[in-house]
């Protein structure tokens, strides 16, 4: 059964605040094997110009897979998740984000179709402060492989 | 801590010389803890295979973190990163020993943007077959 159509553009509501602290940040950039200080040193990143230890730019994929699997969860979207592989990312971001910020995300589905035997959806997330400043927009491409119609 | 790159020292069309990443069944499980993502064809072999994989593969924002890596590296520390984006067009695939798989990744200086901004091109491989493409940041440079 392919990807419903009826939720294209459909808007969630934000999630709930998440805190970005220095000790993900410091675990994350250990998962990736990157040894950058700018993400586990304070000084270094303050060397460096930021207000504090930085994420690297892919980190936002934390934060918006865990609000976009809300959306992944609707009754009725019809995504067959253990058929899923991911297709395409992109980031477009304001600034870094730094390490004590406070965070929500907003999934909005920005594209819904079949390409061949696949269904692919896009979300769209937007990443910004609790104070509504924008930090990040994460473009992601999931494809239900052998999901078209 | 790496040298600073400058928007006035870079050229069009340079190319940045190729940097090699492991990845080992330990990186697939750690990135699986740091990320929260555990989906079992990352990390489960009889699994993986069941859904058609050749074997265990890496995590998409895995590679897409060590060609990352390879941007902020060539970039420096005063750099920002503005716009990053790839196609995944092909699987890392994984194999349960002590080695691994090797992500190599390239790139060239596309274009020169207003703003200090920086365009690069980025080509990933692994086991000679590309897995990255339409690879591309964009860096605010000094």
């Amino acid at each position: 059964m392919a990807i419903n159509p009826d939720f294209l553009g459909k808007t969630f509501s934000p999630s709930e605040p998440y805190e970005v602290s220095r000790a993900k940040l410091a675990e994350f950039a250990d998962a990736i094997g990157d040894p950058n200080p700018v993400y586990r040193d304070r000084a270094a990143a303050q060397e460096a110009g930021f207000a504090d230890v930085i994420a690297p730019p892919t980190f936002p994929i934390v934060i918006s897979m865990a609000s976009s699997s809300r959306a992944l969860a609707e009754p009725g979207l019809n995504l067959n998740y253990a058929m899923v592989v991911h297709g395409e990312q992109r980031f477009e971001y304001s600034r870094p984000l730094h390490a004590g910020e406070v965070v929500t995300a907003q999934v909005t589905i920005s594209d819904i179709r079949d390409v061949g035997r696949n269904s692919m959806m896009t979300t769209t997330t937007q990443i910004s402060t609790v104070d509504g400043e924008h930090v990040c927009t994460a473009h992601s491409t999931l494809v239900e492989r052998g999901g078209a119609a | 801590m790496s040298d600073q790159v400058t928007y006035d020292e870079v050229e069009v069309g340079t190319e940045l010389a190729a940097v090699s990443y492991p990845a080992t069944r330990l990186s697939l499980v750690k990135y699986c803890g740091a990320s929260g993502d555990f989906n079992v064809i990352h990390w489960n072999e009889r699994i993986a295979k069941s859904v058609g994989l050749p074997d265990v593969i890496a995590h998409g924002m895995f590679t897409m973190a060590q060609a990352g890596r390879f941007v902020t590296d060539w970039a420096g520390p005063k750099a920002t990163v503005v716009e990053y984006g790839v196609r995944f067009s092909s699987p890392v695939v994984v194999p349960d020993d002590d080695i691994g798989a090797t992500i190599s990744v390239s790139g060239q200086v596309e274009e020169k943007l207003d703003g200090n901004r920086v365009a690069l091109a980025l080509t990933a491989r692994a086991a000679d077959t590309k897995v990255l493409t339409k690879a591309r940041a964009v860096v605010r440079l000094p």
